[in-house]
């Protein structure tokens, strides 16, 4: 199978990124103040807001990342696309309407704000960036392997297309542009998996529906045949679950989306549109690597499992069609690298800028700079750092990744989150000691798993799925210290608790 | 000063001052709950307890429905093949059923912790402008 049309993925791609540039220069004439700088001043709808939302999140591990598992791997690979969605509905669950109320704009500020401690506010600032970091990594990887399949491009060339059309993007528009542009990448990305799919399956059924060619004994077909070659397929598949369903709520371009709902029945609508969102999507992918193992049952060498959703097309209809179907994949999948990398860069960046640049700036400068050039400077540094990291580290697939990603945030912000909405007991010490640990310990599992290689046996399945014992830890150790230590429970919890949990059309003071 | 034997001077009425009267109605239980007061950190607890109640059922059906499917497919291996008109029910599943029965979970939830609110609301008294 040769190289996939060069002509028709470039003019796609090139359309994707210029209609993103486009959209967001018009946005940049819409936002005037500070605030409609970031936030796009809250005027945004729950149905535009939900859009967004599936926009941001879709990224490259949904797009190209399912396909490829589950083409390798089958069956258990399914349980990335579920935990996806399911992790919307323990957010909502647990923390939706809490954090809307809190008024937090970013996760650092939630830690300030219910624990009343600067300290935290460190401690989630350097977390935010490395967990944001951690997930820009494979949308760059995801942009270069795209853009090297469709054009035959140099390795480096996609993840820096992304990149400068992300910073351009969000330190010129800011929030307003970006909310108008991730609510309009869900429909792209939606369409351009959705169509193509269609076309594949009438193809497919014109066929005789032919079944896939799994090769003897590997149980391709069924669960728990060993999560992605590793041993302890039960382990690994509920670690996997939990790390998915319990990582959502810490990611960080997540709590940012909330704070532009109205309030905290908004929020809850929004997430409730956001799982009918993802759940439609999520029907795609694994059509994907269903039909791949049926058409293209073996790879060529060197050919890597993430860019079979590109190269179907061209497997399984006439040349000039499979061509226009793969170059409105490639365009999708552009899509789904912009908006992640955006969403992402735009809270990596946010925090950056007010935790880590503004006072130092300020100190530099003698104040002779605007808030919105400190911010684009952040922008830049929130880039360019994963972008270099993409060149270096060795790629362990998309999914994986972004998987690790998950398994650190669920570690880390899913306790300080869940126990700070929750519980009044959360003292400062408690809460710090969470996030030392949880993030510790995952950090490590993750730091071992990409640059040591898979480990053998036990060890191997317990680093490279950490969640189901650091997630626990993370729990447990914050509550014990938060007993231990009751002096410092934060002064105004009461008071805090009331503004997270009541709803706005009572007249009550919130603190 | 006046005259105790007068009669009282004469007053037009010109409204039905209800506002006057609702005033000596006593205080709402919004000021209890900003002062912190005892009555205010009950109703607070409950309306704390009531939803976390409410999103504990939802995650432990989430987590019986889901995260019982490894185990059944572990103790009872035959469930690993079975098929549904020639779709294997483990993909018929995980690909699909999945997704619609997340979405009615999650309206559910939505509109029992509205009611919970709405309830609180009332309780508690004095929405804005109502």
């Amino acid at each position: 199978m040769g190289r996939l049309n060069t002509a028709y993925g470039v003019v796609a791609i090139a359309l994707v990124c210029l209609v993103t540039l486009a959209v967001g220069s018009f946005g940049l004439r819409l936002s005037r103040t500070t605030s409609d700088f970031y936030v796009a001043g809250r005027t945004v709808t729950p149905y535009r807001n939900a859009s967004a939302i599936g926009g941001e999140y879709l990224s490259a591990a949904s797009f190209l990342g399912i396909a490829g598992l589950v083409y390798t791997n089958g069956l258990d690979m399914l349980w990335f696309p579920v935990g996806y969605t399911v992790g919307y509905v323990v957010l909502l669950v647990l923390v939706a309407a809490p954090l809307r109320r809190s008024g937090a704009y970013t996760l650092p500020d939630f830690a300030e704000a219910r624990l009343e401690s600067l300290a935290i506010r460190r401690l989630s600032t350097i977390l935010v960036v490395g967990i944001g970091w951690l997930y820009l990594l494979p949308q760059l990887q995801g942009a270069s392997l795209a853009l090297e399949a469709v054009t035959g491009a140099p390795g480096w060339l996609g993840g820096l297309v992304v990149a400068v059309v992300v910073v351009a993007n969000v330190a010129a528009g800011g929030m307003r542009s970006i909310t108008l542009v991730q609510a309009l990448q869900y429909w792209v990305k939606l369409t351009a998996i959705a169509v193509p799919a269609f076309v594949l399956l009438g193809a497919w059924f014109s066929d005789g529906a032919p079944g896939p060619a799994i090769a003897r004994d590997t149980r391709w077909e069924e669960p728990l045949n060993g999560l992605a070659g590793q041993g302890h397929p039960v382990y690994a598949t509920y670690s996997l679950l939990l790390a998915l369903a319990l990582g959502t709520m810490g990611l960080p371009h997540v709590l940012v989306r909330f704070y532009t709902n109205p309030d905290g029945r908004a929020a809850r609508r929004t997430t409730l549109t956001v799982v009918a969102l993802l759940g439609t999507f999520y029907l795609f992918p694994p059509l994907y690597g269903l039909l791949g193992r049926v058409y293209l049952p073996q790879l060529p060498d060197g050919v890597a499992a993430d860019t079979l959703v590109l190269r179907l097309p061209m497997a399984m209809v006439s040349d000039g069609l499979g061509q226009v179907l793969a170059a409105v994949l490639a365009g999708g999948a552009f899509a789904a690298f912009l908006s992640t990398a955006s969403g992402l860069t735009m809270s990596v960046a946010g925090v950056i800028d007010q935790d880590l640049l503004r006072r130092r700036l300020g100190r530099l400068t003698g104040e002779d700079f605007s808030a919105a050039q400190g911010f684009r400077l952040a922008t830049v540094l929130a880039v360019v750092v994963p972008y270099v990291a993409s060149r270096v580290v060795e790629p362990v697939g998309l999914a994986t990744m972004v998987s690790l990603a998950f398994a650190v945030a669920a570690s880390t912000f899913c306790p300080l989150l869940v126990l700070g909405s929750w519980w009044r007991g959360l003292s400062t010490s408690g809460a710090a000691a969470g996030l030392v640990v949880g993030g510790t310990l995952a950090t490590a599992a993750v730091g071992i798993t990409v640059l040591a290689g898979p480990v053998p046996g036990w060890p191997g399945a317990l680093l490279g799925q950490p969640a189901a014992w650091s997630i626990p830890l993370a729990f447990a150790v914050s509550v014990i210290v938060s007993l231990a230590t009751p002096g410092r429970i934060p002064r105004h919890t009461a008071r805090t608790m009331v503004r997270l949990h009541t709803p706005e059309d009572l007249v009550l003071e919130r603190g | 000063m006046s005259d105790p034997g007068a009669p009282p001077r004469r007053v037009r009425v010109t409204s039905t001052r209800r506002e006057a009267t609702t005033r000596s109605v006593a205080q709402p239980l919004t000021r209890d709950i900003d002062e912190q007061s005892n009555l205010g950190e009950v109703y607070m607890a409950g309306l704390m307890q009531a939803q976390l109640r409410l999103a504990l059922m939802v995650l432990a059906f989430g987590a019986a429905g889901l995260g019982g499917l490894p185990l059944l497919f572990v103790m009872v291996p035959a469930t690993r093949t079975l098929e549904f008109r020639a779709v294997p029910l483990p993909w018929l599943v995980l690909a699909f059923v999945v997704y619609p029965v997340a979405v009615v979970v999650a309206r559910y939830y939505v509109r029992q912790s509205e009611r919970i609110e709405a309830e609180f609301s009332d309780v508690v008294g004095r929405r804005w402008g109502g």
